[in-house]
């Protein structure tokens, strides 16, 4: 070894003499992290063509530099033994994880046969569903251009009930859609945020906030990671948070700290609702000759548009419309409601665990920061109307929220609620607050609704628009008579505004053949035959299910993953997929951005790596079966395929509409367009030049108030975000849901079938509220007294598998943690073996005991435990003996209710599945053992031995002496 | 054994921010990472895939329950080798393979001479060393000896990895016998400690304790609970009175 001796660090005598200045690798790739959803930029270092060392990338949007636990264990990731290696056909029976390995050629071959068939016989027999898909603008196009209806990716169990909340009432949500300002925020409340949702960007967000000493509230059943660190933990019973939040916006109220002129500026609560029971307009706005609600003026005397800014406009008084009816602006419906008995402190405490006196100081605090602290930034800008302010004001008050309010029955109200609680603190997209991050705001609701329905599914055409969208009423739905269109019976009377779709009930309802048969289901990079499904001995059970002639009910599976999962082997064809080092990826601002609240941002992955096993991008595919399938917008008049370059070509060539593509920078001839522009044959080596990303600094004055910003909203006509340049309003009353409710209160030509009359009457509330979760109001409480939910532990959070060898030395098997009280009355300790059941069945599992956590509420890791068999991990691992899953023990379906009919165990409005309303029961366990219910292992899909030691990075070393 | 040298020119070390660690471990899995390709290359894991997974790491987080009640949390514990300034560690190896830097304090040990007793690991009372069992000889954090003063990377990247990677900030480094540095700095305007400092060993990285939680006043607009507010009684008629004032859009 040469050693150069150096100027700083350099040994004195007697020490070894040490080469401080080895070059990490001999090339430096950026590109972008797939280890979680957040999709943080990354530097990878490469020596000799292997990775040496992965670090954040210092000028990217959403990471700055810095890198997870997960990003900074990618290497097992992209080196894992689990890794897929060629394409395979299954010869065993389903499950048995027989396969043999075929040919590219053989394996496209065979999926255009399957699919093909299907496209000129009945286009929605394939149901086409990916998990945890970043491409979502391409899977969406590839199954619009195939013609079923059947599409949508993993939201509809993860967070749909966050994105249509937000979405329907400002035009935004929380994570992707928008952010806390974390720079000057001042009070910032975190809800049912367990270990993840987002990685990076909160985890920076409140080291800021702890550094500048602003208050963080911790709304959680379990006080760890983020939780563990908030000034304040209300440790809340699981599903009440609706309850919580409707008690602080009772003591808002009750003690006058709203922003009214934020409200009569911004929202509908001037708005005036039609009063006239058993009308057929009932509930919805009064509106004038033009279409456009309206507002009673103060200064006139006179009813005006909701739209005109020249007015003064009540808040409160009932007014006789001009045909003698009353309406009444939404501000009082409001009130009133809040206001009621049932949402006082007093009222809730005793539901929800948490005192009056806390819930009444809280709201206190909140009303301090929000209007006794706001932040006023000397930086004019011109509203919507044309109007110039001097300042920006802020109320810096900021929230965020993820899987612990959307997970539940209730989820989609609360949501709801837990906006209203933003917006009447003045506190949407102002300094301090919650901030948009473009494309959003969009409308609110909107402008973009579902298709499919059965009389435009056509042989050999592709769908008339995109699958998943925001319907406004009955007549959005997709149905024929009552029968849905979808097979996860999305946009039906069961879930009449599921946005993205109901992954968790496609294969219960496929087997089932419930609404119809399917012949083909593709899926990709979704866990369903283990910790992406409800009951997963059910699901099992489906994904087997033979008919009398012994012959599969879902007949064909196609899936591409590119690791050994437990749900390789239930499908027949297998594409593997590449590791994320080795694939071609855009990260589409017309799919899931990643732009921050300051800048419009997309970017891409590129192969880093070369495969060494026959393995191939899943897009790459996607676009060669479109090809061959001979989709319009894949091919040529002649026939020919439309991007013979595959995926890159794809993402510089594709245009949405004119001069929109997947890829926002750098477009036009000479790339200097941004959002619209033509296609740039050199954009991708400009991303590449840029660190794999894009991102477009938004001007100091376009920087709040976008959803009223004339300077914001005119660029975001001009890229291509938006249509007009309108404001979105915000939407404390949602119109849709009463059209839904009048619907089922008997009027107009669509109506919810009698066995859905009352639920969609019942739930279909403009005006937020909280129920009971559906899965406790049908348990018998003194059966099932405990709730049970998840979290995922920081270093696995939204990654694909813990086989990882490094991260599974940290977390290898889970327990259920319990609270010491609850411990003491089953007469338990630390690593006790008890079993845990619900109405669904039961599981065998470890305690552990702490006191930070809600006394009726008990929880564990989620997917940590894995079947013998899967990841390559050998049988004794501790993943398969000791790990266990919840899913166990979560119906896909709720109870028979009224009628015999079982709902999914989803949201009413939205369909999202409601993993924690769980109710579980615990009792002691004799002896020890290991888990139950444990399955038979799979066969290792002829993977080779996982090794059984690693040394990884010697070779660096032997190259360095 | 091995003699310690008289003083050393910088006291290089961490500065770790309880208040601020969220348990990700991103420290733990950075520093694996660099350094099972650096200089104790490489970090052995024996059985990464069968049923007692075990492997060499420089660094760990520890999560446990203090508190009790309403009071109970997790804390997140990084732990790492703390660069003593008078460590039994050094001064108990054979044949001086663990050594002290005179340069900047940090303790190293050299794969070259270290024969694997195991006697460094023993004295150590936080358990901060880590035998590798593939290699056969003892490792620990260098402090990215080989990142610090690396000429080939930017210098902005010359830190610890774990400090590069740290998501919430939660870490600092630099010389903590400059009592102008900033870390000096923040080790003395938040109370910063010496871990098991009884021991006397003078670690020279340094733990900050999570500070007081944020209290907020309460709005003045302060109304007494009322015990049962009617919707159609005195709450809402007061609130639309306070409502019904003139307001333009």
């Amino acid at each position: 070894m040469l050693t150069v001796p150096m100027k700083k660090g350099a040994p004195v005598s007697g020490e070894p003499v040490i080469d401080l200045s080895v070059p990490v690798g001999d090339k430096v790739e950026k590109t972008t992290c797939y280890m979680c959803a957040c999709r943080c930029g990354i530097n990878v270092h490469l020596r000799d063509g292997k990775v040496r060392y992965i670090e954040g990338n210092r000028d990217h949007p959403v990471n700055k530099g810095v890198l997870c636990g997960k990003g900074s264990a990618g290497i097992m990731q992209h080196y894992s033994p689990a890794r897929l290696r060629a394409p395979m056909k299954r010869v065993g029976p389903r499950g048995s994880g027989q396969f043999e390995e075929i040919s590219w050629d053989e394996a496209l071959g065979l999926a255009t046969d399957w699919l093909s068939d299907v496209r000129k016989k009945d286009p929605k027999q394939l149901a086409f569903f990916t998990g945890r898909d970043q491409s979502q603008s391409l899977t969406g196009l590839w199954a619009m251009q195939f013609g079923t209806p059947n599409f949508a990716a993993h939201g509809g169990f993860c967070s749909v009930n966050m994105a249509a909340g937000g979405l329907y009432t400002f035009g935004g949500a929380f994570w992707e859609f928008g952010d806390p300002d974390w720079e000057l925020t001042k009070y910032f409340m975190l809800f049912g945020v367990a270990e993840d949702h987002a990685s990076n960007p909160i985890k920076m967000g409140i080291g800021l906030l702890k550094e500048r000493g602003a208050k963080i509230v911790s709304v959680n059943p379990v006080r760890t990671g983020y939780n563990a660190v908030a000034d304040e933990w209300v440790g809340i019973r699981p599903g009440t948070d609706g309850l919580f939040v409707g008690a602080l916006i009772h003591e808002l109220f009750r003690n006058q700290t709203v922003d009214l002129d934020y409200l009569v500026r911004y929202t509908n609560a001037p708005w005036l609702v039609i009063e006239d029971p058993g009308a057929k307009d009932h509930g919805l706005f009064a509106r004038g000759e033009d279409g456009d609600p309206l507002v009673y003026d103060k200064a006139s005397g006179g009813f005006a548009s909701a739209m005109r800014v020249d007015t003064t406009p009540a808040l409160t008084g009932v007014r006789t419309l001009e045909d003698g009816r009353k309406a009444r602006p939404v501000f009082e419906l409001m009130a009133e409601r809040y206001l009621g008995d049932e949402y006082s402190p007093a009222a809730v405490a005793s539901q929800i665990g948490v005192a009056a006196e806390d819930i009444r100081r809280i709201a206190k605090e909140l009303a301090n920061v929000a209007f006794e602290q706001e932040i006023v930034l000397d930086q004019p800008w011109t509203d919507w109307a044309g109007r110039r302010h001097e300042k920006m004001i802020g109320r810096p008050v900021s929230m965020h929220a993820m899987r612990g309010i959307s997970a539940h029955s209730n989820g989609f109200h609360t949501c709801r609620l837990i906006h209203i609680l933003q917006i009447l603190l003045g506190s949407i997209d102002c300094p301090g607050g919650f901030r948009y991050k473009p494309p959003y705001p969009k409308q609110a609701p909107p402008w973009l609704l579902p298709h499919g329905a059965l009389q435009d599914i056509r042989p050999e055409e592709p769908l008339g628009g995109p699958h998943l969208g925001f319907p406004l009423g009955p007549q959005h739905l997709l149905i024929d008579d009552d029968k849905p269109a979808r097979i996860d019976k999305g946009f039906s009377w069961d879930a009449p505004m599921s946005a993205h779709g109901l992954m968790h009930m496609v294969i219960n309802n496929a087997a089932k053949q419930d609404p119809y048969k399917i012949d083909v289901l593709f899926m990709y990079m979704a866990n369903m035959a283990w910790n992406s499904s409800m009951n997963v001995p059910g699901t099992i059970e489906n994904l087997t299910a033979k008919d009398d002639n012994g012959d599969y009910v879902i007949p064909k599976i196609i899936y591409s993953d590119a690791y050994y999962s437990e749900m390789v082997p239930y499908a027949d064809l297998i594409l593997p997929d590449t590791t994320y080092l080795e694939r071609w990826d855009c990260i589409s601002l017309l799919d899931r951005p990643i732009s921050t609240a300051e800048m419009a941002a997309d970017s891409i992955r590129h192969p880093v790596v070369k495969p060494d096993r026959d393995v191939r991008g899943f897009q790459e595919v996607l676009i060669d079966l479109a090809a061959r399938l001979g989709f319009p917008a894949f091919t040529n008049e002649d026939g020919s395929a439309k991007f013979p370059g595959g995926y890159p070509d794809y993402m510089v060539n594709h245009e949405r509409k004119p001069g929109v593509g997947p890829l926002a920078g750098w477009r036009g001839k000479d790339g200097s367009r941004v959002g619209r522009g033509d296609p740039n044959p050199d954009q991708l080596q400009r991303y590449l030049e840029n660190g794999a990303f894009f991102a477009h600094e938004l001007t100091p004055e376009q920087a709040y108030f976008k959803h009223a910003n004339k300077a914001y909203l005119e660029w975001a006509v001009d890229v291509g975000f938006r249509t007009v340049a309108k404001p979105t309003i915000f939407q404390l009353y949602c119109e849709p849901l009463q059209a839904f409710r009048l619907a089922a209160e008997g009027h107009g030509e669509r109506q919810p079938p009698e066995s859905h009359r009352e639920r969609i009457r019942t739930y279909f509330d403009p005006l937020p509220f909280w129920y009971q979760p559906f899965e406790e109001a049908m348990v018998a409480d003194g059966d099932y007294p405990l709730h049970a939910i998840t979290q995922r532990p920081m270093h696995m959070y939204h990654s694909w598998g813990s086989q990882n060898a490094w991260l599974r030395q940290i977390t290898a098997a889970n327990r259920l943690y319990i609270h010491h009280d609850l411990g003491k009355s089953v007469g338990v300790k630390d690593d006790d073996w008890v079993w845990l059941a619900s109405h669904q069945g039961r599981v065998k599992c470890q305690v552990r005991l702490m006191d930070g956590c809600n006394r009726d509420t008990v929880w564990t890791w989620n997917a940590i435990g894995k079947r013998r068999g899967a990841w390559g991990l050998d049988d004794d691992s501790p993943e398969a003996n000791q790990g266990f899953l919840l899913n166990h023990l979560i119906s896909e379906l709720l109870p028979e209710g009224g009628g015999g009919y079982r709902y999914s165990n989803s949201d009413p409005i939205t369909g999202q599945a409601a993993w924690f309303d769980l109710r579980v029961s615990i009792k002691r366990a004799d002896g020890d053992g290991e888990t139950e219910p444990r399955f038979e292992p799979t066969a290792r899909g002829g993977l080779p031995p996982s090794p059984d030691k690693l040394a990884y990075g010697e070779e660096f070393k032997k190259a360095d002496r | 054994m091995t003699s310690l040298p008289a003083t050393t020119n910088k006291k290089l070390g961490l500065v770790i921010d309880l208040d601020i660690c969220v348990g990700c471990h991103a420290c733990a899995t950075s520093c694996k990472e660099w350094n099972t390709g650096g200089y104790s290359a490489p970090l052995s894991d024996h059985d990464p895939y069968g049923g007692d997974p075990s492997g060499a790491w420089l660094n760990r987080v520890h999560a446990f329950e203090v508190g009790e009640g309403a009071n109970a949390k997790t804390v997140h514990f990084p732990r790492s080798c703390l660069h003593c300034e008078t460590p039994d560690c050094v001064t108990v190896c054979p044949t001086g393979a663990s050594y002290k830097r005179e340069e900047d304090g940090i303790v190293l040990v050299n794969p070259d001479t270290c024969i694997g007793c195991k006697l460094c690991s023993w004295a150590c009372p936080y358990g901060a060393r880590e035998y590798d069992y593939d290699d056969g000889v003892m490792k620990k954090c260098t402090l990215c000896v080989d990142r610090i003063y690396n000429e080939s990377i930017p210098e902005v990247d010359r830190i610890p990895a774990c400090v590069r990677a740290c998501p919430t900030g939660a870490r600092g480094f630099g010389d903590l016998g400059d009592p102008d540095s900033d870390v000096s700095k923040n080790v003395a305007a938040r109370g910063g400690y010496n871990l098991l400092d009884e021991f006397g060993y003078k670690p020279v990285n340094k733990y900050l304790p999570p500070r007081a939680p944020v209290s907020v006043a309460g709005t003045k607009s302060d109304r007494p609970a009322e015990q049962v507010p009617k919707p159609d009684g005195s709450a809402v008629e007061r609130l639309f009175a306070w409502a019904d004032q003139a307001l333009s859009r």
